[in-house]
């Protein structure tokens, strides 16, 4: 049952149809994990919280940097040097307190990801490294829980979510991480602030579609995002046979550390 | 031959076949290494790129991996 106080905050969308008293309760009935409280993760956290999901668990590692604040918008100048983890779950208490707030301040990696995915219903990658990307998607799969890539460069970026077991996973596009002959130097390629918040839009509202349970998700379908041009196009992606993870004869069974995809400036930064 | 690129039109002058590998070379396609193939909806597997076919009308996706901005670690673009 829904308090006056939750009826009077959700208004805005227990209106809506598809949401209601019914929905609200299933959003805040829910939980959410996300990997990476960085460009993607931080308005993700932020509408998340704003939505009523109730237990969001944010994974990171590292500390705000001053850098960090052209585009993590849940962190203020004040939090550089704070355990991001701890920022942001600072200001989802703020904006609100009904929302339990799980942190995890240490690097995803095979040895912790399956204990922590468990508890959640959708997972969201708002990380910024390739081996995590492969280590989310595997466990994902393995797991069978449903998640939200994403991935930003420059003024471009790419979302598709996942439906294990029904729909193309990450390795079904990408099979592999590039050969780590192929990364010669360490570019900082940077990202223009407002894309990674475009990018997780998309993947927050696909939690919460699927916690709603209505709508189609961004499934089977590659969404790809120009900001330059601010052109989007869908490019329709199949289930491959042929996937190590999800096809035929899997030959990825349970999760492990794809060191290979670790490129050198992880390495330095490590 | 003309093919689909990414959604746009490309044409090849005096090319009436060329192997995905060689497509990626023609078309000057920035960090090869990093791109995956889908050919008519289908995603290639990268040992084929040297033995697949593109003909005319063929509609090609060049799909990048993308990171995350701050570490984001790509070879130089040539």
């Amino acid at each position: 049952m829904l308090t006056d106080a939750q009826i009077e905050r959700y208004s805005r969308q227990i209106i809506l149809h598809e949401v209601g008293g019914k929905g609200q309760q299933k959003l805040l009935d829910g939980r959410v994990l996300i990997i990476g409280a960085g460009g993607l993760g931080a308005p993700i956290a932020l509408y998340l919280a704003a939505a009523g999901v109730g237990a969001i668990g944010i994974a990171d590692p590292d500390e705000v940097d001053v850098s960090n604040l052209q585009r993590q918008v849940i962190h203020f100048t004040s939090d550089v040097g704070r355990a991001k983890v701890d920022s942001a779950k600072e200001k989802i208490e703020a904006i609100n307190p009904g929302i339990r707030v799980n942190t995890y301040r240490e690097y995803i990696c095979a040895a912790n990801i399956m204990g922590i995915i468990q508890d959640y219903d959708f997972v969201i990658d708002g990380t910024d490294n390739f081996a995590a990307k492969f280590l989310i998607n595997d466990a994902c799969v393995v797991g069978a829980k449903p998640y939200s890539h994403a991935g930003v460069l420059r003024f471009e970026g790419q979302t598709i979510t996942v439906k294990p077991g029904e729909s193309a996973c990450y390795r079904c596009i990408f099979p592999s991480p590039p050969p780590a002959d192929a990364i010669p130097t360490c570019a900082q390629a940077g990202v223009i602030g407002v894309l990674p918040g475009i990018l997780g839009m998309i993947q927050a509202t696909e939690a919460i579609k699927f916690l709603l349970g209505q709508g189609e998700l961004l499934t089977g379908r590659l969404l790809t995002c120009n900001a330059l041009t601010m052109k989007f196009r869908e490019i329709p992606v199949q289930k491959a046979p042929s996937c190590p993870v999800c096809g035929v004869e899997p030959t990825i069974k349970e999760v492990s550390d794809e060191w290979d995809a670790l490129v050198k400036c992880d390495l330095e930064k490590a | 031959m003309k093919l689909t690129v990414n959604g746009k039109e490309a044409s090849l002058a005096d090319t009436e076949f060329i192997t995905v590998s060689g497509l990626l070379d023609e078309l000057k396609v920035e960090s090869p290494l990093y791109v995956t193939v889908e050919l008519n909806g289908k995603i290639l597997q990268r040992a084929n790129f040297d033995s697949t076919i593109v003909s005319d009308g063929d509609s090609l996706e060049f799909l990048y991996f993308m990171g995350g901005g701050e570490r984001q670690c790509l070879p130089m673009p040539r």
